[in-house]
């Protein structure tokens, strides 16, 4: 009990703090104070969305990986529980994505000029985009658990495989506009080397930050479910 | 185990024969989808880019109007059973994978001339490089859309599904698919576009071992 409020505390102040560096340190061309980030060339002021884009865009894939594990445990054992805890990743993910999506999208108006450009990193997560929404129109079609458990740990595991793809190989061989992307002569390939150590600390905080407040979305959702359903089981025994 | 999988192919074409349902639909299925794109067109000239994509979109969706019932038509019938009985779910899963292989052929060779006699932009200069394209993005496209289908038919036929299950799957196929028919447009050689054939080569190779671990789990319940 103790230990539980202690560290929401600890996340509520590291978020809070997060927030407020990400959003209010300035961007100055020689940095002199510790509050204070380097310019990128290339992404100028638009740099600071790295706080809060990056985290969303790693969550939907931590929340991929993490629903295809469980996909595959529920395979192996044939255990209720898993198929919970990889349904709720697969929510918590999908959440994610649209925020990783959206605030890219805003994002690209100020840097490139437009909402959506087809660069191969928009294409990859409008597929995840896709992927998700077909698990949960598949979900939603089978009424029998044990089957939509089934089915869904399948064709999770599919879609799985073919996420290497997007991530790793279409941005590779097509020409990007993203940060990072192979051809990006400004901030890329690895964007971590122009930053400075405040920008990163504050970036490897709020991706720790996400990462604590995401775990903590998962827990209480599965345990929720299995819950529910347990309740949902006694009730119609009678 | 072999012999097994090549009757269970024989059954089905044998069945398809009599009835020819998948091939009639199929048929008729890429005359109204190239026709609905012959008359959206009309007299314009559209640039040469576009009918290699328009070509996929063609296949894509002739693909998912005649593949979905590979596995559908067994739990129609109620035959399921009976096969689980007699065959191992890989032997099973490489009987329908032949079918499936010699419609998306079939179907793709025909939208390929179609395509070619009625598109004048639609021309291939480096050939060899168009026919690698052909023959890998068709093996995927087949053993994509059969696990797809055993899923369909398990989750009680729902044919509205199939497209949408599909659709993210086959998407790094179809990119790529797309990427490598502008490459044949423009004439490159084989040698340059070895990136894009490494993808789908993989992409085959990766979705037919996935396919064949995940099978048992569909077909057994």
């Amino acid at each position: 009990m103790k230990l539980s409020v202690i560290w929401k505390t600890f996340l509520f102040i590291l978020l809070c703090f997060v927030s407020v560096a990400g959003i209010a340190f300035p961007i100055v061309e020689n940095p002199v104070h510790w509050y204070q980030f380097p310019i990128i060339p290339g992404l100028e002021e638009n740099a600071k969305i790295i706080f809060f884009h990056v985290p969303t865009a790693w969550l939907t894939v931590i929340a991929f990986f993490m629903s295809t594990y469980f996909s595959f445990k529920y395979l192996k054992k044939k255990n209720l529980d898993d198929d919970a805890k990889s349904y709720t990743a697969a929510q918590l993910g999908m959440i994610f994505c649209i925020l990783a999506t959206v605030t890219g999208a805003v994002w690209a108006k100020f840097a490139w000029g437009s909402y959506w450009s087809w660069d191969p990193r928009q294409t990859s997560i409008f597929a995840l985009l896709l992927i998700y929404g077909a698990w949960f129109a598949l979900r939603s079609s089978i009424e029998s658990e044990e089957k939509r458990a089934t089915l869904s740990a399948v064709y999770s595991i599919l879609a799985f495989v073919t996420v290497p793809f997007f991530i790793f190989v279409m941005p590779r061989i097509m020409t990007g506009l993203h940060p990072g992307s192979a051809d990006d002569p400004n901030s890329g390939p690895v964007v971590d080397f122009k930053m400075n150590a405040n920008m990163q600390l504050i970036f490897f905080l709020s991706l720790i930050a996400f990462t604590i407040l995401y775990f903590w979305m998962w827990r209480v959702g599965y345990r929720s479910m299995i819950i529910r359903d347990k309740i949902s089981k006694q009730s119609s025994r009678g | 185990m072999n012999s097994k999988a090549f009757a269970l192919f024989n059954k089905d074409l044998n069945s398809e024969l009599r009835t020819r349902y998948a091939v009639n639909s199929l048929a008729m299925f890429i005359i109204v989808a190239i026709s609905v794109i012959l008359f959206s067109i009309g007299n314009e000239r559209i640039p040469q880019s576009l009918t290699g994509g328009l070509f996929w979109v063609v296949i894509f969706f002739s693909a998912m109007s005649g593949l979905a019932r590979a596995f559908v038509s067994e739990e129609e019938r109620g035959t399921s059973l009976t096969l689980q009985l007699i065959a191992a779910p890989s032997t099973i899963f490489t009987g329908k994978l032949l079918f499936n292989l010699i419609l998306v052929f079939l179907m793709n060779i025909i939208i390929a001339l179609l395509y070619s006699a009625l598109f004048d932009e639609f021309v291939i200069r480096s050939f060899y490089l168009f026919l690698l394209t052909f023959v890998l993005s068709n093996i995927g496209l087949a053993v994509s859309s059969t696990i797809i289908a055993a899923i369909i038919a398990k989750a009680g036929s729902k044919g509205t599904l199939y497209p949408v299950l599909s659709f993210p799957i086959l998407l790094p196929l179809i990119l790529t698919s797309v990427e490598l028919t502008s490459n044949c447009m423009v004439g490159t050689t084989i040698v340059d576009s070895q990136v894009e054939l490494g993808v789908l080569i993989s992409y085959d190779v990766i979705m037919l071992t996935v396919s064949y671990m995940l099978f048992d789990f569909i077909w057994k319940d």
